[in-house]
Parts: structure tokens; C-alpha cells; sequence
């Protein structure tokens, strides 16, 4: 028997491919974002008022879901977005290859940002960089404050969250005390904004951190 | 599910690292940060390593328990036993240490008759 030791990071290969995605990005100056965050915390609707809110930023989204459904693609459209719906045929996250191919239908140089809008999971989609400049998590009020708690990876592994419906406070119990506690100790440095995309509360701060970061 | 894809890597990287020799074992080291499961791998190993020199190779799994420090009182604790705050003060100013992990650690062969 001969011991051989290896030592390699088994999502290495995935993160090479994100590195690519990532050059593809910056030589076209283009600014990315992945939106990870729970089915139904707002990701789409976030997505929606950011490309109206960002008026003048030429905004390319990729959508991904694990459905043939491309509805969240058209509505990106619809704010005036182009948009490449990917099907992901029941994968549970968006991978760096994926993004790779879908890249190749974005016309990069006529873009400011591009938003990719994951797969709706708390659990995986942390783990598989896409080459992307900032990972966003979208929590939402309903959801409850003891999701840092039960999904650590996920609000472990972002850079910015924005904590949606904020507007519900006043009718769901929600401790946003225990909440945050639970967000500080797994993420000291996350940026964090609170809004609601049904009053349009809080999304002002959001739209100039977002154009703070595009290139022009 | 997404266990398949990476079942698939940690094949790849045995077959690379054994240059045709026939691999016996492997060793993984996972940490609970990550949303890798045993025996999903193990599941999606025994159908893919059919036909390939790793087959019958046994999967041996170091499971890393996700830990922090508490940066008030400078303790150590793991996570999944005593919650993600500090049990000791009850502090969320912590600094997670472990359970990120996920790579293979080493590969056995068999000896090859010269």
C-alpha cells in the first residue's frame, strides 16, 4: 500500500471557471452581482426595482431556476433588463460553468451590471463562486430571525444582505435584536440594508451602493 | 443533488493523483460549514467509480466541526453543540476558526509489481 498525499480543494475546478467568468466581467467593466436568498424572500422583485431604480445603468440578468419557467427572465425584461434564463434542470444552485455559457448570449460591453439571480435555496449555493464581485443574500421578514442560526453557511459565506419586507414588521413577530446577533457572529463585515420592495422603503441606499460600485 | 458534480471531482482528482495504479482508498476532509453529505457522495461513488481504477476504493470521511472564538472572553467552542453565540458570555462578536473545509486529504494504491 502507498500513501500519496494530495491535499486539493475538490472545488477547485469550479472556482478556476469562476476566476474566467470573473476576467470576462472586468475586461468588459462590467459590475457582478449574485442574489442568493430562500424561495419567495423577493430576489425577483429586488432584481425588478433595481434595474428601475438604476436608471441609466445598462443591466444584464441571468436567472436561474431549477423549472423550465422563465418568467423571472421576463419580468427582468419587462423593467428593461436583458435577461438569459437558465435551466438548471433541478440542480439546486447556479455553478461557475453555468454562468460560463450563459455569458456568451450577454453582450458585455453594452452593459454596466449584471445580476445573476441564483437558484432559491438557503442551503448550497454559497459554496459555488461564479465570478461574480459580491455575493448578496436576500432575507425577508417572514421567514423568521432564527435563519442565520439554522442556514450558517449561507449568511456565513455573503458580502452584502438586504433584509426584504420590512414593511411586515408590524404584523409578524420577528426579533430583529436575536436576528442581527446571529448575522454579526457569522459575518462581522456584511453590509447590510433594510427594505421593502413593496413600499419602496430602504431601496434608495441600495441603488447608491450598487451604482457606487459600477465602474463608470 | 449537487453531491453528483462533486462526487465526480473527488474522482478525478484520486485518478489524476494514482497514474493508473489501483486506489484502495480515499481520505476526505469535510468541514460542517459546507452542505456536503457523506452519503450522498458515497451514493453517487459507487455508481461512478464503476469501470474506472478507483472502484471498491473505500470513501473515509474527517467530518471538521464547525468552530469559533469568542473575541470578548477568548474561548473556543463548536457550534453545532453550543449555538452559534458564545456560550460562555453570550457574545456574537466571534470569528468562525472552522468547518470551511472540504478537500481530499490523501489517496492509498496498490503497490505496483515492477
Amino acid at each position: 500500500m502507498t500513501h500519496i498525499p494530495v491535499v486539493q480543494n475538490i472545488l477547485n475546478a469550479n472556482d478556476i471557471i469562476a476566476e474566467v467568468n470573473r476576467n470576462k466581467l472586468e475586461s468588459a467593466h462590467v459590475f457582478g452581482l449574485n442574489i442568493m436568498a430562500s424561495p419567495g424572500a423577493g430576489k425577483t422583485s429586488l432584481i425588478e426595482h433595481t434595474i428601475r431604480g438604476l436608471s441609466g445603468v445598462r443591466v444584464g440578468i441571468i436567472n436561474g431556476d431549477t423549472a423550465g419557467y422563465d418568467g423571472d427572465a421576463l419580468r427582468a425584461q419587462n423593467a428593461g433588463a436583458t435577461a438569459v434564463h437558465i435551466n438548471t434542470g433541478g440542480n439546486c444552485h447556479l455553478e461557475a460553468h453555468m454562468i460560463q455559457d450563459a455569458l456568451v448570449y450577454l453582450d458585455l460591453p453594452a452593459l454596466d451590471l449584471v445580476i445573476i439571480e441564483n437558484v432559491g435555496n438557503l442551503v448550497c449555493p454559497a459554496g459555488w463562486k461564479l465570478g461574480t464581485h459580491h455575493n448578496v443574500l436576500v432575507a425577508s421578514i417572514p421567514e423568521g430571525a432564527d435563519k442565520p442560526y439554522k442556514y450558517p453557511s449561507m449568511y456565513h459565506g455573503v458580502d452584502v444582505l438586504v433584509i426584504n419586507k420590512i414593511d411586515l414588521l408590524p404584523y409578524i413577530p420577528f426579533d430583529m435584536d436575536y436576528f442581527k446577533k446571529g448575522v454579526m457572529a457569522l459575518n462581522p463585515k456584511v453590509t447590510v440594508f433594510e427594505v421593502s420592495c413593496q413600499t419602496g422603503q430602504g431601496l434608495d441606499a441600495w441603488y447608491d451602493w450598487v451604482r457606487g460600485k459600477i465602474y463608470r | 443533488m449537487h453531491e453528483l458534480p462533486i462526487t465526480q471531482t473527488i474522482l478525478d482528482i484520486a485518478l489524476n493523483h494514482a497514474h493508473g495504479a489501483v486506489i484502495t482508498d480515499i481520505r476526505l476532509t469535510i468541514g460542517d460549514l459546507t452542505s456536503f453529505v457523506d452519503d450522498s457522495i458515497q451514493f453517487y461513488w459507487d455508481i461512478i467509480s464503476e469501470g474506472t481504477g478507483a472502484v471498491g476504493a473505500k470513501l473515509h470521511f474527517k467530518r471538521i466541526p464547525a468552530r469559533a472564538k469568542c473575541e470578548a472572553c477568548g474561548r473556543e467552542y463548536t457550534i453545532k453543540e453550543e449555538g452559534l453565540l458564545c456560550p460562555h458570555c453570550g457574545s456574537h462578536r466571534v470569528a468562525i476558526t472552522a468547518g470551511k473545509e472540504f478537500f481530499v486529504d490523501s489517496i492509498e494504491i496498490q503497490e505496483q509489481t515492477p
